[in-house]
């Protein structure tokens, strides 16, 4: 295995890593502060806050250093190479660069989103000197509110790290952003009348390092050092990409992607990253209720689950029907599964299909539209998180699992006595005309989190929890099974459904996904990469049983 | 010494100059036959054997250059001529294309064989429209006369010639900005390696070579190495890495000299000599107090230091960066070295392309310290300031990816060092100088 040094520091690494000083720092836990690198763009060398002192190890062993600071970015790592990224020629370096690009920052990180999480902050705390030298009036450049639908841009704020327009040019490829004027007035822009509007705008304020590219939807709504990050995955397509649900006080503020090579890499789609607005819609299904000829008889979760618990249990076997939906999370459909098999084997077990919108949409493109090869990001039109790992609990269960129409026709020809629908996609999930099938059934259960067709005709209506308001496990369309966390509350009547479902099994003690995973990878073969329960923030693996390695990429300014 | 013929502006005061019968009258393209009847490496060889060193500002040698192409590579290979001549006092090129131009295609027909590229752009500064309507005749006469296209003099070799109008910005002249904007984007300089000789022009090998360098070519080939060896400065056998300053050089003299010019002459006269013998001395009667040796980026040379030889190696001993493009601007002793130097501070933040942070930000902050010394609010340590700004962007140091911000630095540190005193008088006797509008009205 090739070594290197860096700061006096011996690393080892494999020759097809290539690797670049950044990368090498960060094998010693060191950070190398910059700004316009980034793992998944182009490298531009232009910011020149990476700068490192490098040299080469001779065949005798003697070291000989390059007289010139090189940027850390640009500069590969191999068999022999030196490091030197905290000598005092790079700390001058450092200061220097940070002194120049604080010279026209306006400084209003009171009134600026950035604050917090800001790379200019981070950095001038570490590296910087602490007071500006500049006596004259700083460049004065005006905020462009028409970037995009989505996104504003505070023009002084901005450092030109050109991360937006690389994104846009060598991702999205649709090119919006581009640099206009020259030297220090140069500003970040759009063309008249084509606004940074593609499928993946948001994520060029992620990529921005400091607090220019601001998202609207988030603008001033909080101070980020009140928000609490909950480790999650974007249930929105069968990509499950990793991200973070951001809230404060049980509201939440936004969603994030966060950095996992086997799930989705840096980035996530705007479908996503806005598309968790219904989590507060106000017809959110609230209250659970008991109905006994249309009326409600109760609103108690301690009358409700014992009175459907035993109802359920006093219906013979073969007339019980249950719907299981690919927004449900592993555990949730193990609960219910196990459940009703336990009153009989012989209970009609099917899964709502997933929703396809489209075909998949596979990333970086060309500027024709066309996606290249290599994919690095694909929107998926599966639009479920979960259809795998349901799939995998239903056929543990079910010998021959049934379709949802198959299932809804033997509801409409009265082969069923109680049918246990759960919805959960947001974007509906049952029509009118299917909802009438299940009129035939005296005992309809519907789990849900907004009103649908079906939800008036329910005997009992169990209010349940969004992504954001449960623990559990998705499975994406590759097999990688990823734990989500509660971040908020479910809204006050309503439970998330794995507490719900474990409460309705009689089960002793509290519901925690994390015990139930390890009986889950017991009793289902197809699923015992879950044995350890905990899985880690990139996931396992459900084909291999592997943990992924965790990303070497990832460091604290990579992708604020 | 006997006196100098020149050799590159021989045909300049003729009539006619720029016509092909003259041209050919004059024995043109006879060095484009001998040359297509050398293997194309053993052109090369007679280059790099000659020592020419470019003319554009940096003075690499040319033939090394060629040698840094692929071996066999598939092609296509691209030669780019650089004739966006920006930097400020240099107007050599601009001579040579508008009174001479089929001296210049025929050299770079003759590099064209020497690298293998049957495409050639000439990357022309905007603002030259002259020299854009002189080259386009001159090409489309050679295609007519079978000197450019296919099957040149029937040796079965083809090059393509296109006259590429720039964009008009001073960063376009740097090797690989010029290639990013002649490929239709900013002109941001590159981050190298890859050098454009292994990866350039539409990430093919590409030899970028200055128009003056391409003129040299021509002759180097029609006369032979040893007349191009002939004149000029040996190496230096102290400095194992200096490989000499041979041939002849035009230098452009301007600014306050009686007679403004662009002479040929070989390579190491004096800067007095230049100043005295062929601009007509300093006007009014003056004396030189500061005299820019190359373009502005290179800095100054004071008066005691203007018997400085005019070679590569020259300018580089009396603390300036080099010789750049050997344009000679004199300073008279009327002159404020605070006016100079905000003159050249202003200039070099204008033209900073912006790409790296040093440069963007501290060409524009220098500029910004020396207008609140002109106006008479500067503190001696401005000064300071200003030497640690300087010493902190550019190549040399390693912050910057192109010397534009080098050549940013050299003028501050110069001004500074050379003429240090003057400033510190200027700042504590408050004085303060008029801006440019006002100088006007008060001319009026």
């Amino acid at each position: 295995m090739p070594k290197a040094t860096v700061n006096n520091q011996v690393i080892e690494f494999d020759a097809s890593e290539q690797l670049n000083c950044i990368q090498a720092a960060k094998k010693i836990g060191f950070e190398v502060p910059h700004y316009c690198w980034h793992p998944e763009l182009s490298v531009v060398a232009s910011c020149r806050m990476c700068l490192v002192e490098v040299g080469d190890t001779k065949p005798d062993g003697t070291v000989v250093m390059q007289p010139k600071l090189v940027p850390g970015c640009q500069t590969p790592v191999k068999e022999g190479t030196v490091v030197l990224a905290d000598s005092p020629k790079v700390k001058a370096a450092q200061a220097a660069t940070l002194e120049y690009l604080l010279l026209n920052h306006p400084l209003d990180c009171p009134t600026c989103d950035q604050a917090g999480e800001c790379g200019l902050q981070d950095y001038s705390y570490k590296y910087g000197r602490g007071y500006s030298r500049l006596q004259e009036p700083k460049n004065q450049k005006p905020d462009k509110d028409h970037i995009g639908e989505q996104i504003t841009l505070f023009t002084d704020r901005c450092i030109m790290c050109t991360r937006c327009v690389r994104f846009t040019r060598e991702i999205s490829g649709t090119a919006e952003l581009f640099v206009t004027h020259r030297g220090t007035k140069e500003e970040i822009d759009v063309f008249p009348g084509e606004p940074c509007d593609n499928k993946l705008a948001g994520n060029v304020v992620d990529l921005c390092p400091v607090g220019a590219l601001c998202s609207k939807d988030f603008l001033y709504e909080q101070r980020v050092w009140w928000l609490n990050s909950a480790k999650s995955v974007c249930p929105n397509c069968s990509t499950g990409c990793s991200i973070t649900v951001d809230q404060n006080e049980d509201v939440v503020y936004r969603l994030k992607p966060r950095e996992n090579p086997q799930a989705q890499g840096h980035f996530m789609c705007d479908e996503g990253r806005f598309g968790w607005k219904y989590q507060q819609r106000e017809d959110r299904l609230a209250y659970p209720e008991q109905r006994e000829a249309g009326r409600v008889v109760s609103y108690g979760w301690d009358d409700i689950l014992p009175a459907l618990r035993k109802q359920l249990q006093s219906t013979k076997g073969d007339r019980i029907g249950a719907l299981l939906s690919p927004w449900m999370t592993v555990e949730e459909a193990y609960l219910l599964a196990s459940f009703l098999t336990e009153i009989s084997e012989h209970v009609r077990l099917a899964v709502a299909p997933a929703a396809i919108v489209g075909s998949d949409d596979r990333y970086p493109k060309d500027f024709r539209g066309q996606p290249l090869e290599p994919t690095k990001f694909t929107i998926r039109a599966e639009k479920a998180p979960n259809a795998r790992g349901v799939d995998a609990v239903l056929k543990h269960f079910a010998k021959s699992p049934l379709t949802m129409s198959d299932l809804l026709a033997q509801a409409s020809s009265g082969k069923l006595d109680a049918l246990y629908l759960v919805g959960g996609d947001p974007n509906g999930w049952i029509t009118a005309q299917q909802a009438d099938a299940v009129k035939k059934v005296p005992l309809v259960v519907v789990q849900d989190i907004l009103p649908s067709a079906v939800s008036p005709l329910a005997q009992y209506l169990l209010p349940g929890g969004t992504f954001a308001e449960r623990d559990g496990v998705f499975v994406n369309h590759a097999g990688l099974a990823q734990e989500i966390h509660r971040a908020v509350r479910c809204p006050e009547g309503a439970r998330p459904d794995g507490r719900i479902l474990w409460d309705l099994s009689g089960r002793p003690g509290l519901f925690n996904a994390a015990q139930l995973r390890k009986e889950i990878a017991a009793q289902i073969p197809a699923l015992a990469a879950l044995h350890a329960g905990k899985l880690g923030d990139c996931g396992v693996w459900l084909s291999e049983g592997k943990t992924p390695s965790p990303p070497v990429t990832h460091l604290a300014g990579a992708n604020r | 010494m006997a006196k100098f013929e020149p050799v590159l502006f021989a045909r300049i005061q003729k009539n006619d100059s720029q016509a092909l019968a003259g041209y050919r009258a004059d024995g043109g393209y006879a060095a484009l036959k001998k040359a297509l009847g050398m293997a194309p490496a053993d052109v090369t060889t007679m280059v790099k054997d000659s020592a020419l060193r470019g003319r554009g500002g940096a003075g690499f040698p040319c033939g090394l250059k060629w040698t840094f192409l692929p071996k066999d590579h598939p092609g296509p290979i691209y030669l780019a001529v650089n004739a966006d001549e920006s930097e400020p006092g240099t107007f050599n090129n601009r001579i040579l294309m508008e009174e001479d131009p089929h001296q210049l295609l025929e050299g770079i027909a003759i590099a064209c064989h020497a690298i293998k590229s049957n495409t050639a752009y000439i990357y022309l500064r905007y603002e030259y429209g002259r020299s854009y309507r002189v080259l386009d005749a001159a090409i489309k006469e050679c295609y007519a006369a079978g000197l450019l296209g296919k099957n040149i003099l029937g040796t079965g070799f083809n090059l393509d010639v296109h006259l590429h109008r720039g964009a008009a910005a001073y960063i376009c002249g740097e090797e690989t900005g010029l290639i990013e904007s002649l490929e239709g984007k900013r002109a941001w300089p590159r981050i190298k390696p890859p050098f454009p000789a292994v990866e350039g022009l539409f990430r093919k090998p590409t030899i970028v070579n200055n128009v003056e360098t391409l003129c040299c070519v021509t002759h180097i080939v029609y006369r032979g190495v040893e007349w191009f060896k002939s004149m000029g400065v040996p190496p230096d056998p102290n400095n194992p890495r200096d490989p000499g300053s041979y041939g002849p050089k035009l230098y452009c003299v301007s600014g306050h000299v009686n007679k403004p010019t662009c002479v040929e002459l070989p390579m190491g006269v004096t800067a007095r000599e230049l100043i005295d013998e062929h601009a007509g001395g300093v006007w009014k009667g003056r004396k030189a107090k500061a005299v820019v040796p190359g373009g502005i980026s290179m800095g100054f040379l004071s008066a005691a230091e203007l018997d400085t030889p005019l070679d590569f190696a020259g300018p580089g001993k009396a603390g300036c960066l080099g010789l750049g493009t050997a344009a000679v601007v004199v300073v008279d002793d009327h002159t404020s070295m605070v006016e100079v130097l905000y003159n050249c501070c202003r200039f070099m933040s204008h033209e900073s392309c912006g790409q790296c942070t040093p440069c963007r930000e501290g060409t524009s902050w220098m500029t910004r310290i020396l207008e609140r010394i002109r106006t008479g609010n500067g503190k001696v340590e401005d000064l300071d300031l200003l030497m640690e700004v300087a010493g902190s962007m550019g190549i040399i140091p390693g912050t910057t990816i192109c010397g534009l911000s080098d050549g940013a630095a050299w003028p501050v540190k110069n001004a500074i060092q050379k003429f240090r005193g003057e400033f510190e008088e200027f700042i504590r006797t408050g004085q303060k100088l008029r801006g440019p509008a006002e100088a006007l009205m008060a001319a009026h």
